[in-house]
């Protein structure tokens, strides 16, 4: 059942699911939190679903809260909320409203939420796209236990890592780092079979892909000792080697589906790692609530400490003005990164950080 | 596991316990369980990323089968019976490890041919010599099957590496028995290597009465006499024996069930809080419980079994168990078994609790409920109050896993009308993560050798000596009591509650 409201407020929007609860039959509700998406019109379907998606595991209510950007001056003064109530079988398991805000309220998206979340229950807040660099410190993200960004989105992901390692507070977390849990189990089941200290690392994937940074500083926070961050054309991170007092682990992922764990004096085995979609992410993230230390431990060893060979993501960026980055070709070649590096912007990438999420 | 390994951290959540190398041994690999519950498990906990790189799986049965027909009856049971959807890379990690063996069980070559397949596997898929035995196995083949892993060396445990045995219930028919097959395992097997699979210990709302009872405040201070009135814990099945006529004749439902699921949930139900949440802490909790547990004196009157006769049931009309194949006419096997036993210790004296099992009830349920006393005044009067029950906590532990706390409210209106209402927890409903099949469960705490949902030996045997006394005293008295298919079982059972002021839930 869906519920159309035009220039609206947030107390008429609470009327509307009431309402719509009661008409659909189902007056108590067991949701088990709030999931607030903060994003643009282009990004709203993708996260939308993924998020409908992921509710099957997690009954929640939904806000989408969609900024729309204002052309005239005239438009940018008046402000007006939107909002499309959706409950029951529109809904997943739980409730969603979509909420379009125009002019200034786009500054105070915070006042539409607030009376909207769910009494007591966690709120969680994700940036599918432009996501703040100080999550915590965003009206919005202040509202919420769990904050989550997804730097792989963003156009200068390594840039982003040092700056939020900075700003980090507990609840912060980032899809790049989820999409890397299969990886980093694999890898702690490998040296669960051998005794031997490991002595090197090399972590390589594809080019400005976060999670690769990621996996090589939780690895150098874990195992003190050097990571290489190397590239690759990908798909996503495409091998970990680890060199041990016994001998190198291997773990290669050339097709982005079915690795090889190769450990010296054991046999070669085919080890399942498929690259995953946003909605088994997201509810993964939304699986546990509390603050993710090893994140935490892993985002402040430093993206800089990272030994880099061949041509690295310099932190600074500068290294990728260089590439030669038209913005038509980058949006036809699907593994092209260069999008976000264009000199002159006129847009922020246009189907690109959608596409992306897909991706690990 | 090595325990030294920089990669794992307790404060890391997110990583899943992985169980180190190993591999299972499915021995009647053939049959209902194997295909139904343990292959598709084995699946899911791939398909989860639970399982090491490597793990193997052994198929041990009579039928003549290479190792691809293996793996394609394995694929085939996957596809139908997988909870999690299927994907190709997973299925090719694991047809690496899969193999088969074909024999009976008094084969030596076959047993000699499973020990190389082992061997094999070791350096193959570098599983290292850790390996389970799952005995799903009639029986009277247990003691065999287990002589030949002694005889072949297979549950020899070298250079660090484990051999575990799973066996299935029936953990014998009476406390000799039990005793018997229990030195039989235990003379191969050490005892903290025999996991004895209970599936409904596996259960989520099972692991949540603990949940519920320990990590909350608000149940705790009530859980005693002072205010539970008595506890009813059902078992029912809509279900007949089906083609299980030989295995059933002769064991019976309270055999069958109440020895070991309703026992253990009565002894998660009643026990005190265990000093913490690992194996040798929860058993020292059961233990006490089910040694305190004492069996009403009037066996006649507190006890009931019944047969189920002809009826309707759920609209279909079905025989009665004395007409089923393969059951003699004059059987008194009882497909139904109601008993009442209370619990000897301070919290619990004085409060019965009633447990029932039976074939062929109105429909298939598990639930355990908690009846509280009715207030000791009431400022409402006589009539405001005449729909109101008694207060009761239900866990509902299949199916519909969830919670149900049964109180009064007022009606709306005028007058002062106060009928009872429930408020519900569906795990359906906050968790939608479809809650693991049991099995994947404690498959996965098998290769892990984590024992806490695994009743042990001396709960086995304290459990035959609650129902031994029960069985005896049927056997030398009278003979079970009939109700029609499809119903909530006899009028006796519906008696023996009368007595006391009492009506069995509906559950």
């Amino acid at each position: 059942m869906k519920i159309d409201l035009t220039d609206t407020t947030a107390s008429k929007i609470n009327k509307a699911l009431v309402q719509g609860r009661r008409a659909i039959g189902t007056p108590a509700v067991g949701m088990v939190l709030t999931l607030v998406i903060v994003t643009d019109e282009e990004n709203a379907y993708d996260a939308l679903k993924a998020a409908s998606d992921a509710s099957r595991e997690h009954p929640s209510r939904t806000l989408v809260v969609i900024k729309r950007v204002s052309r005239s001056p005239r438009d940018r003064t008046q402000s007006r909320l939107d909002a499309e109530v959706r409950v029951g079988a529109d809904a997943g398991t739980g409730e969603t409203v979509v909420l379009r805000l125009y002019g200034e309220v786009v500054d105070h998206a915070q006042s539409v939420v607030l009376p909207l979340l769910l009494p007591d229950a966690p709120v969680v807040v994700w940036w599918p796209v432009n996501a703040p660099l100080d999550p915590a410190k965003d009206p919005l993200g202040a509202l919420a236990q769990r904050r989550v960004t997804d730097t792989y989105a963003s156009e200068q992901p390594v840039r982003d890592l040092a700056t939020r390692s900075g700003t980090y507070t507990p609840g912060d977390t980032d899809l790049s780092w989820t999409r890397i849990t299969p990886w980093r189990s694999m890898l702690a089941a490998a040296l669960d079979q051998v005794a031997c200290e490991v002595s090197a690392v090399e972590v390589e994937g594809e080019e400005f892909n976060p999670s690769c940074e990621l996996l090589a500083m939780w690895l150098a926070d874990r195992l003190d000792v050097p990571v290489k961050r190397s590239l690759s054309s990908g798909p996503g991170l495409t091998a970990v080697r680890m060199d041990t007092t016994c001998g190198p682990i291997h773990l290669d992922r050339a097709d982005g589906t079915l690795a090889t764990l190769s450990i010296e004096g054991q046999p070669d085995r085919a080890v399942a790692l498929k690259r995953r979609d946003t909605a088994e992410l997201i509810a993964e993230e939304l699986r546990r609530l509390d603050p993710d230390d090893t994140y935490a431990s892993a985002l402040r060893y430093g993206v800089d400490r990272l030994k880099a060979s061949g041509p690295v993501p310099k932190s600074d960026g500068r290294a990728r003005l260089a590439l030669p980055a038209p913005v038509e070709a980058a949006a036809k070649a699907p593994a092209a990164q260069a999008t976000a590096q264009a000199p002159v912007r006129q847009e922020p990438p246009a189907p690109e950080p959608a596409r992306k999420a897909e991706v690990k | 596991m090595s325990s030294s390994n920089p990669l794992r951290d307790p404060a890391d959540r997110r990583l899943p316990r992985i169980a180190g190398p190993s591999g299972l041994v499915i021995f009647g690999v053939t049959g209902d369980l194997s295909r139904k519950k343990l292959m598709p498990a084995v699946y899911d906990l791939a398909n989860r990323g639970l399982l090491p790189p490597g793990f193997s799986l052994v198929g041990f049965a009579r039928r003549e089968w290479a190792h691809e027909d293996f793996a394609q009856e394995v694929h085939d049971a996957v596809k139908e019976h997988a909870r999690t959807p299927f994907r190709e890379e997973v299925w090719q990690q694991l047809i690496q490890g899969m193999r088969f063996v074909q024999g009976t069980f008094d084969d030596d070559d076959a047993f000699e041919r499973l020990r190389s397949t082992i061997e094999e596997l070791d350096k193959a898929q570098g599983t290292g010599g850790n390996f389970a035995f799952y005995l799903s196995v009639p029986p009277k083949s247990f003691p065999v099957v287990i002589q030949q892993l002694k005889k072949h060396g297979l549950a020899d445990q070298t250079g660090g590496s484990w051999r575990r045995a799973v066996i299935e219930k029936p953990f014998g028919h009476n406390l000799k028995s039990a005793e018997e097959l229990n030195k039989v395992v235990h003379e191969v097997f050490a005892p903290d290597q025999v996991f004895r699979i209970d599936h409904y210990l596996g259960k989520e709302t099972v692991q949540n009465i603990l949940a519920l009872r320990f990590a909350n405040t608000m149940f705790e201070p009530i859980w005693n006499r002072s205010f539970v009135d008595h506890v009813q814990i059902t078992m029912a099945e809509d279900i007949g024996i089906g083609g299980r006529a030989g295995y059933y004749d002769g064991i019976g439902a309270a055999r069958d069930v109440i020895q070991n699921h309703l026992l253990q949930l009565l002894a998660l139900t009643a026990m005190e809080e265990p000093a913490s949440f690992d194996a040798d802490a929860l058993a020292a909790e059961k233990t006490k419980v089910l040694g305190a547990v004492r069996l009403p004196q009037d066996l006649g009157r507190d006890t009931v079994r019944a047969q189920y006769a002809a009826g309707w049931q759920g609209g279909v009309k079905v025989r009665g168990y004395l007409e089923e194949d393969g059951i003699d006419a004059s059987s008194k096997t009882d497909t139904y078994a109601a008993v009442k036993l209370e619990i000897d210790n301070r919290r619990w004296a004085g409060v019965p609790f009633y447990l029932r099992t039976g074939k062929r009830l109105g429909r298939r349920v598990t639930e355990i409920a908690v009846v509280f006393q009715r207030a000791p005044h009431s400022p409402f009067d006589s009539t405001a109050t005449e729909e109101l029950g008694s207060n009761a906590i239900v866990i509902r532990v299949q199916p519909d896993e969830g919670v149900t706390v049964r109180f009064g409210s007022k009606v709306p209106g005028t007058s002062m009308e106060i009928r009872d209402v429930s408020m519900d927890f569906a795990y359906g409903e906050s968790f939608t993560e479809s809650s693991p099949e049991a099995y994947e469960r404690l498959i996965l705490d098998v290769l892990l050798g984590d024992s806490n949902l695994f009743p042990r030996t001396e709960e086995v045997e304290l459990s035959w000596k609650i129902l031994d006394p029960i069985e005896e005293y049927w056997d030398s008295n009278g003979k079970p009591a009939q109700y029609p298919a499809g119903t909530w079982g006899p009028v006796e059972a519906d008696e023996m509650l009368e007595r006391h002021g009492r009506s069995w839930r509906r559950p």
